[in-house]
């Protein structure tokens, strides 16, 4: 692992957002895509029908969330924000196999019809993403290939690890 | 909604969306060629929102959800404004491989409003 962090910050280090380059912007626009139609969606769910299938729908929120959130972290530079793309995306894919296998299985324990992927109350994830063009299953795949590819550049070295090493101290001052 | 209307609708979306993510993929640059599309979809997109406001009027009324409806119609007509000035700002291939995207994203969008309007409440 850091023998491929030296070279590729070498190259990153140019421009401000390598995660943003090339392909990557086709990554960021389903995403966004994903997100705003997984939102709209869910908004309507439980504005509408929310007694139909709460829990369904709650995770449908949950998804619509992280979507967002996958989104932003993608676009936004720094080693934190690369981390919560990791940890975004890893959850989207967990919960679209998750869901997925439980409406495959159970179609009707999430609550009634939620097994259906085009019903009232089918969520994003339901058939793995069939609704959806499969699209969310295949999407946190590419994500995290996408991520694992392209790691931030290592910023001033533990900046952020020596500040917090040194506040014990200065900490109760601070305080 | 009147339904061949939403016919091309998808029609013209999908034809942008392929010529703009082979054109894309080909490494052509946001062009008249690729733009021109994504302004008609935009475009038949604000007409579909007039049909949309007078079809329930005029006795076309959905069978399903109105408000699911218009969440779909109205997140529809942002993506090729979205698209449009990503393409405008970022002059690259994937720019272009973007409006083929969004154009796709349309066309599922607008078959997703059909399926809305004429069959899920029954």
């Amino acid at each position: 692992m850091p023998d491929t962090i030296a070279p590729r910050s070498a190259d990153a280090a140019t421009p401000p957002t390598p995660r943003m380059s090339g392909v990557g912007r086709v990554l960021v626009a389903v995403y966004g895509i994903l997100a705003l139609a997984a939102t709209g969606r869910t908004a309507v769910q439980i504005i509408e029908r929310y007694d139909e299938a709460p829990v369904a729908f709650t995770l449908s929120g949950l998804s619509a969330l992280v979507y967002i959130v996958a989104t932003i972290s993608l676009v936004a530079p720094g080693r934190v924000w690369y981390r919560v793309a990791w940890i975004a995306i890893s959850f989207e894919l967990i919960g679209v196999l998750v869901i997925g296998t439980i409406t495959l299985v159970a179609p009707d324990l999430l609550g009634a019809g939620t097994g259906n992927p085009f019903g009232r109350t089918s969520t994003v994830w339901t058939l793995f993403g069939a609704g959806y063009l499969f699209i969310p299953l295949v999407l946190p795949i590419l994500g995290l290939w996408w991520l694992a590819k392209h790691r931030p550049a290592p910023e001033t070295t533990g900046a952020s690890a020596t500040s917090t090493a040194v506040t014990p101290g200065a900490s109760g001052a601070a305080a | 909604m009147i339904a061949w209307f939403a016919g091309v609708q998808i029609a013209v979306a999908v034809v942008g969306a392929l010529l703009a993510i082979i054109l894309g993929l080909l490494g052509r640059k946001p062009s008249d060629l690729t733009m021109g599309p994504l302004i008609l979809v935009e475009l038949l997109l604000i007409v579909q929102v007039v049909i949309s406001i007078v079809a329930p009027l005029v006795g076309n009324e959905p069978s399903g959800s109105l408000l699911e409806y218009w969440v779909y119609l109205i997140s529809a007509a942002l993506l090729p404004i979205a698209g449009g000035f990503w393409a405008l700002i970022e002059r690259s291939r994937w720019s272009t491989v973007v409006i083929g995207v969004v154009c796709l994203a349309v066309a599922i969008m607008v078959y997703r409003m059909t399926q809305i309007w004429f069959v899920q409440g029954l």
